[in-house]
């Protein structure tokens, strides 16, 4: 199964929405944004212009810490870390495409209290799909998924989008 | 004791053509070659039918550790191993702890090796005492001794004078001098060849001129005191030339290789393979090949094992900081036979050059099957396979350069005046 | 390349870090990328990724050394290990039995890796043929044989300079016979394609038959530089004066000194570099040190970050080669 481009564009625009609501019912003000490569950083990138953020975006590359390296070893690289600003007492919203155990988050916080402490983070994901391994939720979701066994939601792109279902 | 060999495949190179038939002997020596006497009647037969029936090889160099190294191998266990490689006389370098520089050390190992009755050790005694290459040894006294020759083992002689006055000195007693010639400068500390490998591994390098201009220096000295000069493992093409030219214009010289540079290259030492550091070093491809040409037309006379056995931990550490040496005694007669298979030289060539020609070097008249002569012998299948591997090395030292190599030449016995030393 | 090259696993993958022969230029730029997101490590508030956490790196140091050995210490525990160090100061006496002592000694205590430096060539080889399975050896240095890290490092400090190594000139200058950095470099450089490798020095400083590398040798300072994109000068030891080799530093520096007004002859955007530590005025003067050209400071801060590549390349090889999931 497929979800087209512009389902999803339809689906980030209403994270847009959910997001802004979010941020003003709890007095978040000036928000970062940060996305996980390499599907987080499409869908931030979207995010970023609907909402309008000054500040520039961010990108993790959690390679370093995730906690399959005794497993797995090295991966091949994707782009390192960027995050041009100080996180130090600021609010962000951290973007992913999938969340599924909930590990490559769990990554993505431990490396962003490398970085400095953030006053919060505001999880918002495309896909949100059974099969959480660690105690973590998102605060935003675009689309909630069930999967059968043996099933895979990917995000292609970055242009254009699109949403596979694929058995492994 | 009689002992008759049956029906083996004589290869004498003391005769023209190979014979098929019986060896006899009888009080340690041979008494016929070829055809046993009607009424010649053995206490022990041999059946060699489908064996070569050889003169025990003779070594002109093999380390047996005692005195002074006995944490590596014993006179008693290298003559285990060389009687099983069918070699029935072995010279030991001076070199041993204190130095065969007085006849006491000579009488030493002279009765070990006796006590041991598997080889016939041979002493050689120091050209200088102490091998500091500065005052001259006791060479008379030596050779009253027992020793056949003196040497300088591969310890240097920097000063040209101690060296021309030390053959000078050895010629007036008619003492062979079994020099390796080695210029210690140019040496400089190397441990391979210096060429593509060396430049490669950042290894410190031994040029061949460290050899050449050593042989050189040597060769005219040996001309302007008449000494009888024996030249020990060469290594280098170029010394093969020089050597050729002295013997062409009638100089005694003669010389000797090692087994290894035979058979390996600087390029078997890649991997940092301490089982190939040896001195002289292995050089090139070329000087391997000229080597090898130079046993077959006899500008080389002898090759011999320069055994070397080794503790464990004298090779197991960075290259450099190894001890320099192989244990090869054992396979010096398969290795010779491979060189024959190889077509680097015929079958009695290989054999005479581990039997007939270091005899000669000696000048103790061995190293043949002809009637007369001492019972040294050795039987085996030419065509058999051994496959060389460190743990079935006799030999204290497991230190081989060749394991895995599969080699033709199956010794089933060996023979020491006419006593079996060894048999299969 | 050895005869069994034990620095790769069965799948091909780091296991010890040895040698830059025989290395393809996937596998070094594969560590040159992996170094590139480590070069941001340094400026976060916390300046290290949890990968060797638990991990024990072991400075195994028979040769001195502060420099590289605080450079790979920094490194290790950038990656969050522990670190040992441990100097052995090498006597004749002790020769290999300590060696192997030592090694098992350190085994026991459950090290996971050993960064060598050793005054012998092939060293680091003899010791990765004995250490356990799982431990994992990077060559910090053997006599005059490979300095990997070096060659690494410097290949990255090329990269980000000059795009593309398949069009450079290289010349390598100074005591190429001792210098166990020119030949790792030679086999890098190489491996990347650089077409035209030049090794400049006096005749006796450039070992027998270095052509067989794949370098061109130059005798004379001024060809060996003409065009050159990158020249990398070599330290001169002070012990190639009592060893024959040469008469004096002054000589040295008249004939093979690089100077403002020799690097003319090299292209007008020729970047300097030299491994360290540098000898001002013998090898290099200090104006061409300090300089534009010069890229020296930058190299020893890649150090850091292509020794976190290393260390985490190795270690990782211990992996399962499993699908990379999610």
């Amino acid at each position: 199964m497929i979800i087209q481009h512009e389902e999803i564009e339809r689906l980030i625009a209403g994270m847009g929405d959910q997001a802004q609501k979010l941020l003003a019912a709890t007095g978040r003000r000036d928000p970062l944004m940060i996305g996980i490569h390499t599907g987080g950083v499409w869908v931030a990138e979207r995010l970023h212009r609907l909402l309008g953020v000054e500040n520039p975006l961010g990108e993790l590359n959690i390679a370093f810490y995730r906690d399959d390296f005794s497993r797995i070893g090295m991966h091949p690289t994707v782009a390192p870390s960027r995050l041009p600003f100080d996180i130090e007492g600021r609010d962000l919203i951290l973007v992913d495409d999938v969340l599924y155990t909930g590990r490559t988050v769990r990554a993505a916080m431990n490396e962003i209290f490398d970085w400095g402490r953030p006053a919060s983070i505001c999880l918002v994901v495309l896909v949100e799909r059974g099969g959480r391994e660690l105690p973590v939720q998102a605060d935003v979701v675009g689309r909630s998924l069930s999967l059968k066994n043996g099933e895979h939601v990917k995000l292609t792109g970055p242009e254009p989008l699109a949403l596979e279902i694929r058995k492994t | 004791m009689r002992v008759r060999i049956r029906n083996g495949r004589l290869i004498d190179p003391a005769r023209k053509r190979d014979v098929r038939g019986d060896l006899c002997i009888a009080g340690g020596r041979i008494v016929a070659a070829g055809r046993a006497p009607a009424e010649f009647t053995p206490d022990f037969d041999i059946d060699a039918a489908g064996q070569c029936v050889i003169p025990g090889l003779v070594d002109l160099c093999a380390r047996f550790r005692e005195p002074g190294a006995e944490h590596k191998a014993r006179i008693r266990s290298e003559s285990i191993a060389a009687a099983a490689g069918g070699v029935t006389t072995v010279c030991c370098p001076p070199d041993t702890s204190p130095v065969i520089d007085t006849p006491a050390v000579v009488e030493l190992i002279h009765r070990r090796g006796a006590d041991c009755g598997l080889t016939r050790i041979l002493a050689l005694g120091a050209v200088t005492q102490g091998l500091q290459g500065e005052r001259l040894a006791e060479m008379r006294a030596l050779q009253l001794a027992g020793c056949p020759a003196v040497s300088n083992a591969r310890a240097p002689i920097p000063n040209s004078e101690v060296l021309r006055r030390a053959l000078e000195y050895a010629a007036n007693f008619n003492l062979t001098v079994f020099l390796f010639a080695e210029d210690h400068y140019l040496r400089n500390s190397g441990v391979v060849h210096e060429g593509a490998v060396s430049t490669r591994l950042g290894l410190p390098p031994v040029p061949a001129t460290a050899e050449t201009v050593a042989v050189s220096r040597a060769l005219q000295l040996a001309e302007q005191t008449g000494a009888r000069v024996h030249f020990c493992r060469l290594s280098a093409e170029a010394s093969v030339g020089m050597i050729a030219a002295a013997k062409a214009s009638g100089l005694p010289v003669s010389a000797d290789v090692a087994i290894c540079n035979l058979h390996l290259t600087e390029d078997d030492v890649d991997g940092y393979n301490s089982d190939c550091h040896l001195i002289p070093p292995l050089r090139t491809a070329a000087d391997r090949d000229a080597l090898r040409r130079a046993v077959a037309d006899g500008t080389i006379d002898a090759v011999c094992s320069d055994h070397q056995p080794h503790d464990d931990d004298a090779k197991a550490s960075p290259f450099s900081l190894t001890e320099p040496g192989a244990s090869t005694i054992e396979h010096l007669l398969p290795l010779m036979l491979r060189l024959a298979q190889d077509g680097a030289m015929d079958l009695r060539t290989a054999i005479d050059a581990v039997t007939r020609r270091p005899a000669l070097v000696l000048g103790n008249g061995g190293g043949t099957l002809q009637v007369g002569a001492t019972a040294d012998v050795a039987v085996m299948h030419a065509g058999e396979t051994i496959t060389v591997s460190r743990r079935s090395l006799r030999s204290a030292g497991k230190n081989t350069p060749f394991s895995g190599w599969r080699l033709p030449g199956k010794i089933s016995h060996t023979l020491l005046a006419g006593k079996v030393v060894f048999s299969a | 390349m050895t005869a069994h090259d034990i620095q790769l696993d069965e799948h091909g993958r780091l296991k010890h870090f040895l040698t830059t022969e025989g290395f393809s230029r996937e596998l070094i730029l594969e560590i040159l990328d992996h170094a590139e997101s480590f070069a941001g490590v340094g400026d976060r508030a916390v300046k290290k990724v949890p990968l060797l956490r638990g991990k024990t790196v072991v400075n195994l140091f028979f040769e001195p050394s502060t420099r590289t050995r605080t450079t790979f210490e920094l490194a290790a525990k950038r990656l969050s290990a522990d670190v040992l160090n441990i100097s052995i100061e090498a006597s004749a006496a002790s020769k290999g039995e300590s060696l192997q002592d030592t090694l098992r000694t350190l085994e026991a205590m459950h090290c996971d890796m050993f960064v060598v430096r050793h005054a012998n060539s092939g060293a680091a080889h003899f010791i990765a043929r004995q250490v356990a399975p799982h431990v994992r050896v990077i060559n910090g240095g053997d006599g005059r044989h490979a300095h990997p890290t070096q060659a690494l490092l410097d290949m990255f400090t090329i990269r980000r300079h000059k795009r593309d190594f398949e069009s450079l000139s290289v010349a390598i200058v100074g005591d190429i016979a001792h210098s166990r950095v020119a030949r790792s470099e030679i086999h890098a450089l190489r491996s990347l394609g650089v077409p035209d490798l030049r090794v400049v020095g006096p005749k006796t400083l450039i070992p027998a038959q270095v052509e067989r590398l794949g370098v061109r040798v130059f005798h004379e300072l001024d060809e060996g530089l003409a065009r050159a994109d990158v020249v990398i000068m070599l330290r001169l030891q002070r012990e190639r004066m009592r060893g024959a080799l040469l008469p004096s530093e002054q000589e040295y520096f008249q004939c093979y000194g690089l100077t403002a007004q020799r690097l003319k002859a090299a292209k007008p955007d020729v970047i300097v570099m030299h491994p360290g530590p540098i000898n001002r005025g013998i090898e290099i003067d200090s104006r061409v040190a300090d300089g534009d050209h010069s890229v020296i400071l930058q190299q020893v801060s890649h150090g850091i970050a292509v020794r976190m590549a290393v260390m985490a390349m190795t270690m990782g090889s211990l992996a399962q080669p499993a699908e990379r999931g999610h």
